[in-house]
């Protein structure tokens, strides 16, 4: 029995925290947000040549073959640095679904191209995960998709989309297809594209047979790895609160001997932390498939999507007026959070799902 | 992450689960915070014996004499907690005094307590708080002072569990007014309570019930050998053994098993016709509290894994007092807000639910943040020593200054 991270998957993180501190700094971040919908193809190669793109991938399609758990311990370093690269769809959510939903023929073709990062695909499974709003939702007839994806997630950049229909069959569409609209969507957070897609009678690739627990690996996997990308945001937000604490002086003394100050540091610790402990085993139980997977994904990410929220406002609050400016980029990190908070499900909706799982009410 | 058990540790847990098997039925009634009954005493010797208690004390002390596994340890709890089979005694005793002895003690103290306190036939309470020395304990007053071959002590201690059926106390008091600072004063005795100049005054709390007492020292005589370690190094002392005390307040499996228990009650309480599972709003506060539940267990999984190691994680390791009496007040809260004004019925009303434990538990659950170490020293805690925060600066001179 070890309940602890192994080795290599330390040292993952530990080579990952030092190359994106080299090549994703805050001025990157900042150049990138300047420009509406871009794709940020020097990041995606630094993290194609670290492998992040293969992380679930095979090592038969050229892959790394590692499992949800250490692709949510790249995402922690991702939303760390703030990183605006497609990781969640095309390195996370797409493969995953090929390789559990597609043809032996459909791996074959899409997997290498994916793991070797040539290959990039926008997911929309909003309306299978965080809920459909009005006017959203895509049918599938007559060979055709229909209606429209909402909130599909890393568009830029994107060849191709995956999007789920209305009874969790999983598609894939051509970016360049007759009929398809694309719509990108400006949300707070200018380190994750957004875009709505438009089907009028799109062409679609449908991929494998409908498998039933695809769409549901799909959520889990997307609630895992987005709970970690907050974490890490979370976390470095903390981390620049309590330094900032111990330098900033008011009063003749620093703001961090202050218990005002200390106690919500401490407050934001003790909230996140024990977090980290229950994502570790979300990802592990969904790698070993066991019984209580989704409903600890669920928990997972409302838990640490609370806690994250808490942690990015106290944490500007700690710095006080510099804590809401635009030069000092703090802000990076509390959209960040924002997005994660609400995509593949709120808390709120989370909660409803776990008390589903359970036949509570 | 493995979560499987070894084959070693696989053969244990069934031996273990032979053993609750074989004792199914003979498991002593539940004796709460009174001294251990003579069936839960027989019960006491036959977990040593089997080393499912006192499992890794010496065993020319009294223990088993195991080498320790913390693995071997956790499956003795889990298999007792799923065998609803109590599990060895747990007081201040064997919690707090036995590690100080064998730390600190000397041989002839540690051959003379450590064995009848391990089969519950001495039972202790704590002498460390006192109304002026709370949270900052190390401001504490009862003095004792050399005369001839005994300390002669003098004051008041207070929040003692226990004190009224206790034979002995583990006590902090000032034996070196002059030193060179205050923590350098303390010393750590251990006494009778049936010691001439001793007098309880049992302290009811909001629960109705008298879970403390007061306890007045005065003119106490106690032999001088009763010191563990040295003179003013009492301090030093106890702060090794107070963060037993705060693992003993702080268990994950504990909070579990009220999740469930709340749970359950909220599948059968019903409003308007309603049950109050069904209520969205009471269950989504179920289950918001639910997935922190989970994430304390896991939290203790990960804590326990790396003592298994000798890692100390240092912030992780810190939270736990804190984060966990906070949750299981939030638990008790709720299960009186899914009775709602039925919640409020207490013990002596035969309406009640759950014979009115949980308002109960809610009030005794204040006691329990405050206790051990108040959430506010538990936040001083986490940010200075697990955040590297500037410490708050001393005021003491200005205090004393005329």
């Amino acid at each position: 029995m070890d309940f602890s991270l192994s080795g290599e998957q330390r040292q993952l993180q530990d080579s990952l925290d030092r190359a994106l501190a080299s090549f994703s700094p805050l001025a990157r971040i900042r150049c990138h947000a300047e420009t509406p919908d871009a794709f940020a193809g020097d990041l995606w190669q630094g993290l194609v040549e670290f492998g992040a793109s293969g992380v679930l991938v095979g090592q038969s399609h050229g892959g790394l073959g590692l499992g949800v758990l250490d692709a949510a311990l790249v995402a922690e370093m991702l939303g760390r640095y703030v990183v605006p690269a497609p990781y969640l769809a095309s390195a996370v959510l797409a493969p995953l679904a090929i390789s559990s939903a597609g043809s032996d023929a459909q791996k074959d073709q899409y997997l290498p191209r994916i793991a070797a990062g040539e290959l990039r695909i926008g997911v929309g499974v909003s309306e299978r995960t965080a809920g459909a709003r009005a006017g959203a939702g895509v049918s599938y007839r007559d060979g055709g998709l229909h209606g429209c994806a909402r909130f599909v997630v890393d568009a830029a950049g994107a060849q191709r989309f995956l999007v789920a229909d209305q009874d969790d069959g999983l598609h894939l569409v051509d970016r360049g297809a007759p009929g398809l609209g694309i719509v990108p969507l400006d949300t707070l957070d200018r380190t994750r594209s957004t875009a709505k897609l438009v089907f009028d009678s799109v062409a679609a690739e449908r991929l494998g047979a409908p498998a039933a627990g695809a769409m549901r690996t799909l959520a889990d996997a997307a609630r895992v790895v987005l709970a970690a990308d907050m974490l890490g945001a979370a976390w470095k937000m903390l981390d620049q609160a309590v330094e900032y604490a111990k330098v900033r002086e008011q009063f003749g003394r620093p703001i961090g001997s202050f218990q005002a100050v200390k106690h919500l540091c401490a407050e934001m610790a003790a909230e996140l932390e024990p977090g980290r402990a229950l994502l570790w085993y979300a990802g592990y139980a969904l790698d070993q498939q066991l019984a209580d997977a989704s409903l600890c994904c669920a928990h997972a990410k409302a838990y640490i999507a609370e806690a994250a929220r808490f942690v990015s406002r106290a944490a500007t609050e700690v710095h006080g007026g510099i804590g809401i400016t635009d030069e000092l980029g703090l802000h990076f990190w509390f959209k960040r959070i924002a997005w994660a908070y609400q995509a593949m499900g709120s808390p709120e909706r989370l909660r409803e799902e776990a008390a589903q799982l359970q036949q509570l009410g | 992450m493995n979560l499987h058990y070894s084959l070693e540790h696989e053969a244990f847990r069934r031996e273990v689960r032979a053993f609750l098997a074989s004792h199914a039925g003979q498991f002593p009634k539940p004796f709460g915070v009174n001294r251990p009954t003579a069936e839960a005493r027989a019960w006491q010797a036959r977990l040593i014996e089997h080393g499912y208690a006192a499992r890794t004390i010496p065993s020319e002390y009294g223990g088993f004499g195991a080498e320790p596994d913390i693995l071997k340890s956790h499956v003795i709890a889990e298999e007792f907690s799923r065998a609803r089979a109590p599990s060895g005694l747990v007081n201040q005793g064997i919690s707090m005094l036995v590690p100080t002895l064998l730390e600190h003690g000397t041989e002839a103290q540690k051959r003379q307590w450590i064995a009848p306190t391990l089969r519950g036939e001495i039972v202790w309470c704590q002498g460390y708080s006192e109304p002026g020395a709370g949270s900052d304990l190390a401001s504490l007053k009862t003095s004792a002072v050399e005369d001839g071959d005994d300390f002669v002590i003098n004051g008041q201690k207070i929040w003692t569990t226990t004190a009224h059926g206790a034979d002995m106390m583990f006590a902090l008091v000032r034996t070196e007014p002059h030193a060179p600072n205050r923590y350098l004063g303390i010393s750590y005795l251990i006494f009778s309570m049936r010691s001439p100049g001793i007098e309880i005054r049992p302290l009811k709390t909001m629960t109705g019930a008298a879970e403390f007492n007061e306890v007045f020292l005065t003119d106490l005589r106690v032999p001088r050998h009763q010191i563990v370690g040295g003179r003013g190094q009492g301090w030093a002392i106890s702060n090794s053994t107070l963060k037993h005390e705060r693992g003993m307040l702080a268990d994950p499996h504990f909070s579990a098993a009220r999740m469930n228990a709340i749970l359950e009650l909220m599948k059968t309480e019903t409003v308007d016709g309603v049950r109050a599972i069904d209520s969205p709003v009471l269950r989504q506060r179920a289950m918001q509290l639910q997935g922190r539940v989970l994430a304390m267990q896991y939290h203790g999984m990960r804590l326990l894994s790396a003592s298994a190691k000798g890692d100390e994680p240092g912030l992780p390791r810190l939270l736990v007092k804190l984060q966990t009496c906070e949750i299981n007040f939030q638990l008790s809260a709720l299960a009186v807000d899914v009775m709602g004004e039925m919640g409020l019925l207490t013990a002596d009303s035969e309406e009640a639910r759950s014979h009115g434990v949980w308002p109960r538990r809610n009030m005794f659950d204040i006691g329990m943040i405050i206790g051990g170490g108040t959430a506010q020293i538990q936040k001083n805690i986490i940010a200075e020593r697990g955040l590297g925060m500037p410490r708050e600066p001393k005021l003491a001179n200005v205090a004393r200054a005329p």
